[in-house]
């Protein structure tokens, strides 16, 4: 016997019941055209009070700019973790390949004399 | 002469905080989305800690009562925040009618939130200039509160009011069912140290800016309104928070967890 167990999430039972009810869920990993419309993905960074640079903390839906730095308040700082917030849309933050990893950065590792501490400071600026 | 705050006056603003705090904390769970859920859950928190500082307040000053038998007391005898949240009758409760209002939807819970909200913070903005130190400092550490909550709820009803053909009809639903609720705010009668006529202005100044934001007929104010919150005249659908509410209390008296 053939049992499908559905995980149903957030906007799920609206958009099933604009679809009649049968079809596949927008959420289901199957992403067609005429799913219902999804508010963007909003990447989320805190800087606390001690820090001095944001953080990345997390991703949230958001429909724009204001409501993703609300949102981020509310769940991203609710116990004390900051006193800043970025966001930035996640269509926005481009990454480098995880494949290509050998070749960007495996060659720096046995260059030595890239780091600077190959020379003798003067007396007069020996706490640089 | 320095503010003295009546009992009365402390029990009014403990229970609108209570009674708003807890009909927000019936979106727990529901919430649209997540972040809403969670925005809906923390500002009902922020409302429960508000009340709980007045109910301490009030409570402080009851026990200085030589006759303290008008008030619920604790097994020692003693007036607590708990006693006076939970063993009080609906009758005895002095929040506007505005507050005790079913959520409804997420139209009518935002723009509730919004007209609450921006009564709040000229209330707390007044109060917190008081010459009474406590009344003065609660005032303060909530004003930062609800002016977040202002923000919130003034961005949703902006953006349901600006948004498709449903989100609006919805909105100017909830605004035909809330309208008549928002004249006992000026009321005051429990005579609170503030200045209602000043208030009203910027309260109906800011709502109406909202409002065209939203697309929604500018608000008047109503020739009737509806009232007896402060009196303890309340809608039947008290009744029904409190017994959610005051159930466990009451079957298990003096029960811990």
């Amino acid at each position: 016997m053939n049992t499908v167990i559905r995980i149903f999430r957030y906007g799920d039972y609206d958009a099933m019941q604009k679809a009649g009810g049968t079809t596949p869920l927008p959420n289901d990993g199957i992403k067609t055209a005429a799913t219902a419309p999804e508010w963007p993905l909003w990447e989320v960074f805190v800087r606390s009070k001690q820090g001095l640079d944001h953080k990345h903390v997390g991703s949230l839906h958001a429909a724009d700019a204001a409501m993703a730095i609300e949102n981020a308040r509310d769940v991203y700082t609710r116990r004390q973790e900051g006193v800043s917030i970025w966001v930035v849309e996640s269509k926005y933050i481009h990454a480098s390949n995880p494949d290509e990893a050998d070749s960007f950065y495996e060659p720096a590792s046995d260059k030595v004399y890239r780091h600077p501490t190959f020379y003798d400071l003067p007396e007069a600026i020996k706490h640089m | 002469m320095s503010y003295q705050p009546t009992i009365a006056q402390l029990i009014h603003l403990a229970d609108n905080a209570l009674i708003l705090g807890h009909r927000l904390s019936e979106w727990c769970g529901h919430g649209p989305a997540l972040e809403q859920d969670i925005a809906l859950s923390n500002i009902a928190l922020d409302y429960v800690g508000a009340a709980r500082n007045w109910y301490q307040l009030a409570a402080t000053q009851i026990n200085q009562l030589s006759d303290k038998s008008a008030f619920p007391l604790d097994v020692n005898g003693q007036a607590t925040e708990d006693t006076l949240a939970y063993l009080r009758d609906a009758m005895d409760f002095k929040n506007f009618l505005l507050v005790e209002l079913p959520n409804g939807d997420w139209a009518v819970t935002t723009l509730r939130l919004l007209l609450s909200a921006s009564y709040q913070q000229l209330l707390l903005q007044q109060l917190s200039t008081s010459s009474h130190p406590d009344v003065a400092a609660i005032a303060a550490k909530s004003l930062k509160e609800v002016t977040y909550h202002v923000r919130w709820s003034e961005d949703w009803v902006k953006r349901l009011g600006d948004g498709t053909e449903e989100s609006h009809q919805r909105l100017q639903a909830s605004y035909n069912e809330l309208w008549p609720f928002i004249g006992e705010f000026w009321e005051n009668k429990l005579a609170l140290p503030i200045d209602t006529v000043a208030m009203q202005a910027q309260w109906l100044n800011k709502i109406n800016q909202v409002f065209e934001a939203a697309h929604l007929p500018q608000g008047i104010l109503p020739t009737w309104h509806q009232t007896g919150g402060t009196e303890g005249i309340h809608t039947e659908h008290l009744g029904y928070i409190l017994a959610e509410m005051q159930f466990l209390q009451r079957a298990y008296p003096n029960a811990e967890w």
